[in-house]
């Protein structure tokens, strides 16, 4: 058995960005089916367009339009595509300036062998079927066929509004790895049991345990079993309804301080009605059915109230 | 200008760190070797710094967490950078010069492992017209070294002998993830990866995380034989795009011009590609009787955020040994060598030497 447990997380989030006036013209030019670049003032022909002069540092306002054939400078092999390349086989990564241009520009070069590229050959544009006003409108860049000078010409997108922003899907895979106190906590729960660790210098017990105390940086090594019982230290009533959630408002969350701990947890509140949940309430674990157990958190499916008296102040006022 | 020193590290560098991407349990050990190193307690560290990603880790605010391996009670004046540890060593030593603290802890951690590395840091690049194509680490590196070997700048057989040079002196590296070196025959005759590059002309893939201490005048004097003093210190940044020339690093250029290279005997040169190496030296303008990476350097193993900073402490270690009077420790960051730091570290101040930035 390893360590730690691990498991498969994936984050994900769309990038909104607005482009401005210099990318915005070079992304409206590719929506078009040109090629926008911009001439520097110690004349370069750049693409994309710099926003800014590289020496006189101001905004870049002489736009070209340059060729969408061009000519390869650097290129290398891609064998293993990761994911969202422009392939998901093996391809190039090549810089080709274009005809016109005076410096290269990145995107994929579609052949199929390393054989099959050199610098200094001739390639051009292969537009999107579908063009939008970003990068990917050009797919990539394929050989210019021997004989060949120009790359066919495309039907414009319908399109006439100026391109003024984006959007960039990210998404990234993790194997996600608890620590080895975490995984500690974890297999507990699959046992029924609540795992803390308490700190060797100032006696304090944490839950989940984690590797060093936060308070005096001492690794935590003693394992400490904790009661299902424990304190409402303070606690929210969700009333507002959101993507993804798992219970109709309203309904509480609140900190736990278990007893024998020093740190509460986060949980949920069932059993009772919301506005009857208050600071000093005791609660205690409602488990899940055993065979519904695995290794995390949610084998507890809520605290519910004891009906015990409520806990005196000074108990808690500590760990609020 | 004050007076300041590399006087402890410590570092971690493994193939695959069976843990959370926090790393917190391996910065305990770290910052005990430090504490051993100095004799001092974490209250006589007057500032923290430490260097890491969230991209990295894959969840939000991974430093904070990381946090816990200080320990904050009574609380502790920290701060946290996004870059490689020896930015966030770059940061600690301007908090130094300000005279508010005369000594700091600085340290990163990266687990490298937890998604596809070289994916993964395309989210570096130019977010318009770069990211969205997704051009991986090792692609971006090839497309530079075959501009300069189309230029005539170098060839497979020189990438060759600095992945033997490297691979054979990780030997003596405890930390190395990759080592044994062989010959360049060898070497050439291993089939093409990513054309130009064979898989030994890119950096392993490495978790791992360092600490590197420092401290002013008579403070590193009180924990230190031969403290590794800074004399000059620099950082230049190029355009994010591809178009630049990337045959060179016109800011490792700028770097090195900014500093006093002359002496230097030892050098720590952070080239995650074999070729990067020669644009370094070449760009430095070592000269040929100059040790380079004597630790195997980052093709022995590169753990990400901590490897710049690591060149820092090897060659720290080597002033520390008398195996060098003056070293040059270098990092670098972003696609092909775009973003670049380099320092000096003597084994005299060199206050009245000048080279002083
Ligand atoms: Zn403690």
């Amino acid at each position: 058995m390893s360590r730690t447990l691990s498991a498969p997380v994936t984050v994900a989030f769309d990038y909104t960005r607005s482009t401005g006036p210099v990318l915005g013209r070079f992304l409206t030019g590719l929506r078009d089916g040109v090629v926008v670049g911009g001439r520097t003032s110690d004349g370069q022909v750049v693409v994309p367009p710099p926003e800014y002069d590289p020496v006189t540092h101001q905004a870049l306002e002489d736009f070209v339009e340059v060729s969408p054939v061009g000519t390869v400078t650097s290129w290398t092999w891609v064998p293993e595509p990761v994911k969202h390349q422009p392939f998901d086989r093996p391809f190039a990564f090549a810089l080709v300036t274009f005809d016109g241009a005076t410096k290269p520009f990145l995107h994929a070069l579609d052949v199929s062998s390393p054989d099959e590229v050199s610098t200094g050959m001739r390639v051009r544009v292969r537009w999107a079927e579908e063009r939008v006003g970003a990068i990917t409108d050009i797919a990539c860049f394929e050989p210019l066929p021997a004989g060949e000078e120009a790359v066919p010409a495309v039907a414009p997108s319908g399109a006439v509004d100026p391109v003024t922003g984006i959007v960039v899907p990210v998404s990234l895979d993790y194997t996600y790895a608890a620590s080895p106190e975490e995984s500690a906590f974890y297999r507990g729960l699959e046992q029924g049991r609540i795992v803390g660790q308490r700190c060797p210098t100032c006696d304090k017990v944490y839950i989940p345990p984690r590797a060093a105390c936060p308070s005096d940086g001492t690794p935590t090594a003693e394992e400490v079993e904790l009661s299902h019982t424990g304190t409402v230290t303070t606690f929210c009533i969700v009333n507002v309804p959101f993507l993804g959630q798992r219970i109709t408002p309203p309904y509480v969350s609140a900190y736990i301080l278990l007893d024998g701990a020093d740190i509460a947890v986060l949980h949920l509140i069932l059993d009772c009605p919301a506005d009857e949940v208050r600071m000093g309430m005791r609660v205690k674990a409602v488990w899940k059915p055993e065979d519904e157990w695995g290794t995390t958190i949610e084998n507890i499916s809520h605290f519910a109230p004891t009906d015990e008296p409520d806990a005196d102040f000074e108990t808690y006022k500590q760990h609020l | 200008m004050r007076d300041v020193a590399v006087v402890g590290f410590a570092q971690r560098q493994m193939r695959d760190f069976d843990g959370s991407p926090t790393c917190v349990e391996l910065l305990v050990p770290l910052f005990k070797e430090c504490y051993e190193q100095t004799g001092w307690t974490r209250q006589d560290v007057g500032f923290w710094c430490s260097g890491s990603s969230d991209y990295l880790a894959g969840r939000s605010f991974s430093f904070v967490q990381a946090v816990d391996a200080i320990g904050v009670i009574p609380p502790v004046n920290e701060s946290h950078v996004e870059m490689d540890l020896a930015w966030a060593m770059y940061e600690a030593w301007i908090k130094i010069q300000t005279g508010e603290v005369d000594t700091a802890l600085v340290y990163a951690f990266g687990k490298s492992s937890a998604g596809v590395l070289r994916r993964t840091l395309s989210l570096q690049l130019e977010p318009y017209t770069m990211t969205p194509l997704w051009p991986d680490t090792v692609s971006l590196a090839g497309l530079q070294a075959r501009a300069g070997m189309d230029a005539g700048l170098w060839d497979e057989r020189a990438m060759a002998e600095v992945v033997n040079r490297s691979l054979t002196d990780a030997e003596k590296n405890e930390w190395a993830v990759r080592k044994g070196g062989s010959s360049v025959e060898e070497l050439l005759a291993r089939p093409m990866y990513a054309d130009p590059l064979r898989k030994h002309d890119c950096a392993p893939v490495t978790d791992g995380a360092a600490a590197i201490v420092l401290a002013a005048g008579d403070r590193a004097r009180e924990v230190c034989d031969r403290p590794a003093w800074i004399t000059g210190l620099s950082t230049y940044v190029d355009e994010m795009t591809m178009s630049r020339d990337l045959t060179g690093s016109a800011s490792a250029r700028r770097c090195a011009e900014a500093l006093d290279l002359g002496g230097v005997d030892t050098a720590e040169l952070h080239a995650p590609f074999s070729h990067q190496e020669l644009v370094l030296r070449r760009e430095a303008g070592l000269a040929d009787d100059v040790t380079i990476n004597p630790s195997g350097g980052a093709l022995a193993s590169n753990p990400m955020f901590s490897a710049g900073g690591i060149r820092v402490g090897e060659a720290a270690r080597r002033i520390w040994a008398g195996d060098s009077d003056k070293a040059l420790a270098h990092a670098t960051s972003g696609p092909a060598l775009q973003q670049n730091f380099m320092c000096t570290l003597e084994v005299s101040t060199g206050s009245t030497t000048g080279g002083n930035r």
